[in-house]
């Protein structure tokens, strides 16, 4: 079994740098096996090379799926994540 | 004795023994391990735990965005995608050394190919494996020595990585044997004063633990320094420290010209600190900071707050407002959506504003409305001006909504060559002298391999800023510069003769510049601004200027 969620990128740096790190710091933490892809890329969330290879922008799509423990909750917070716009202004 | 000669940064001099940074250590051979694939594996293991507690440890002893880079370093060094890599190769009968280094390669090279940001992260990358290669040998981790006592560091380079964790109390210089005037090392020195000087080729035959004197000001490094040279540089360093700690005045030329230094500030956050360093006021108030982490324009009310908090902080000084410049390096999706070519070259600045003009008018009300509400003296301006028509258009809404001075950037050559036709139908200039660099030596500024030329000393900037100048003195307008160049103190005197009438920089840089300024009259100021005018490229203004100077 596993879940999916689509979900429209909102940082305006996409996943890279600093919000590419939060985002893996928070999948590793998560109970569940967590994938993310755009496209027909698919990486482990856990995985900050693999992120950063997705080379994900702002308004972009991605799928992320699920496995394990906690599923839906680690997908909601998640998606929380990336709907929030994690760059500060310089 | 012997002379080095580079790019000096700043004006600082220092003396001090030599610590090189430690070289990478040699690629290494692929050839057979001679160990079970277990101890390969936990060799491996071992040295990932202890580099990655290493950069962990020192993202925790320096806190601020360094940490976010070095322990996005760590989870790069511990990442499982990585890790399988390495097991494959070990797999294959391979030492741990050359796995690991076969595995970082090859991701690497997908960062590389991705190009843009990826490309960047790709030295981490390459940062990261040297560091668990030197654990596995057992050598000491390359990168900032630590000799325990201070030392003047040379370097080929220095990375984001490196400067981070520089020792303050201890590098008394950096030398690096690459990089120009707008490297990373050197606007880091410039941030934090540290007396620098780059690009000096022959820093490669410095030994560790010789005694240098490194002159920013002449951009020199004096080896085998001779007792009298040693004491001239122990007077001229306790001179700057008491220039350091001399009360603030306003910033003026030696025959009491006045030259007001003035802050970059890009958000309301960093105020006080410039009114502590002296600042005059605000020559670039950068209002972008409102409007990035929004997906629709802030409201007129949400705007006034913000911009109050600023002219508070300069009552009865001048704070000049930047209207909302976005585009190329910061867009945003509600003022442009359609991807560009070429985003410098876009719907960016004051056309993104001039095709959303509901945007532009809301700006303009809420900066009278905090006018209305504060004792200082608000000017605004336009951002990438390009024609009269745009600058007309601009200054006009603004009076419209009660602004009483209004001006424009001058960062397209285009409305430089037009400076005369210009200031009769604005109230003032601001040279972006990092945008004017970029868009008249055709060379993208967010792009490293072209950053040679970027660079503000070029006499063909030179030469477009004198006739902003010279329009200046014509009508009787002020002109002011706000950019990396006007933080440059040698470059500063040269805008003053060249007709600027002020000088707006980061704040760490203002007591640098007043220093200097106080050393030439306005008639020294025009004949090194001429120096630099006649020469034929960037190095030669440069050292012309320089040349110029220590005869004035």
């Amino acid at each position: 079994m596993s879940s999916t969620r689509t979900v429209t990128v909102a940082s305006s740096q996409g996943l890279h740098a600093r919000p590419a790190k939060l985002f893996v710091e928070a999948a590793q933490s998560a109970g569940a096996e967590v994938t993310i892809a755009k496209g027909e890329k698919s990486v482990n969330a856990a995985s900050i090379l693999g992120v950063l290879s997705l080379g994900v922008e702002k308004g972009d799509e991605v799928v992320l799926t699920a496995e394990g423990e906690n599923e839906e909750q680690t997908l909601d917070s998640l998606e929380t994540f990336l709907k929030t716009d994690h760059d500060e202004a310089s | 004795m012997s002379e080095l000669s580079g790019i000096g940064v700043g004006r600082g001099i220092a003396i001090g023994p030599v610590a090189r940074m430690s070289p990478p250590p040699p690629a290494p051979e692929d050839q057979s391990s001679e160990l079970s694939l277990e101890d390969e594996t936990q060799r491996v293991k071992e040295a990932v735990a202890a580099v990655a507690a290493e950069l962990d440890e020192r993202g925790r002893a320096v806190g601020g965005t360094a940490k976010d880079v070095l322990e996005a370093q760590a989870m790069m060094a511990q990442d499982p995608t990585l890790e399988e890599s390495v097991q494959t190769r070990l797999k294959a009968g391979k030492t741990g050394e050359f796995a690991v280094h076969a595995a970082f390669a090859e991701f690497r090279e997908t960062l590389e190919q991705l190009g843009g940001y990826l490309g960047e992260r790709a030295s981490d990358l390459s940062d990261v494996a040297q560091r668990v290669i030197a654990s596995l040998r057992g050598l000491p981790a390359p990168g900032v020595p630590d000799p325990g006592h201070p030392f003047v560091l040379v370097a080929e380079d220095l990375a984001p990585a490196d400067t981070a964790l520089l020792d303050l109390e201890k590098v008394q210089a950096l030398i690096t044997i690459q990089g120009g005037p707008t490297s990373h090392t050197a606007i880091l020195a410039r941030e934090k004063s540290i007396t620098a000087i780059v690009g000096v080729a022959e820093a490669s035959e410095l030994t560790e633990g010789e005694q240098v004197i490194v002159d920013a000001v002449a951009g020199t490094v004096f080896t085998h320094p001779t007792a009298a040279q040693v004491s001239d540089a122990e007077v001229r360093r306790a001179a700057r420290d008491a220039e350091a700690a001399a009360p603030l005045t306003p910033g003026a030329l030696a025959d009491g010209t006045s030259v007001p230094l003035l802050a970059n500030l890009g958000s309301f956050k960093s105020a006080n600190k410039a009114v502590a360093l002296g600042a005059e006021g605000v020559g670039l108030f950068r209002t972008e900071f409102l409007f990035l982490s929004a997906d629709e324009a802030p409201s007129v009310d949400e705007q006034r707050e913000a911009y109050q908090k600023v002219l508070e902080a300069f009552p009865g000084q001048k704070v000049v407002v930047r209207a909302l410049d976005a585009g190329a390096d910061k867009p945003l999706s509600f003022l442009n959506d359609q991807p560009e070519e070429n985003p410098a070259l876009g719907l960016r600045g004051l056309r993104a504003l001039m095709a959303n003009e509901a945007i532009l008018k809301d700006q303009l009300t809420a900066l009278a409305q905090a006018q209305e509400n504060t004792e200082a003296d608000l000017w605004v301006m336009a951002p990438m001006v390009s024609t009269v028509e745009e600058a007309e258009e601009f200054t006009a809404l603004a009076k419209e909504h009660g602004l009483a001075t209004a001006g424009v950037m001058v960062e397209v050559p285009s409305i430089a060559l037009m400076a005369d036709e210009l200031m009769s139908r604005t109230d003032f200039a601001s040279i972006g002298t990092n945008d004017l660099t970029q868009y008249t030596m055709a060379a993208d500024r967010m792009l490293g391999s072209v950053a040679s030329l970027q660079d503000p000393w070029h006499p063909a900037v030179l030469r477009l800023i004198r006739q902003v100048g010279a329009a200046g003195i014509t009508s009787g307008k002020p002109v002011g510069v706000c950019g990396e160049a006007a933080a440059d103190p040698l470059l500063a005197v040269v805008l003053v003769g060249l007709g600027v009438n002020t000088l707006s920089m980061s704040p760490a840089a203002l007591a640098d510049v007043r220093a200097e300024l106080k050393l030439h009259t306005f008639d020294e100021a025009k004949s090194i601004a001429e120096a630099a005018l006649t020469a034929a490229t960037a190095a030669q203004a440069r050292a012309s200027a320089l040349k110029a100077a220590q005869q004035s």
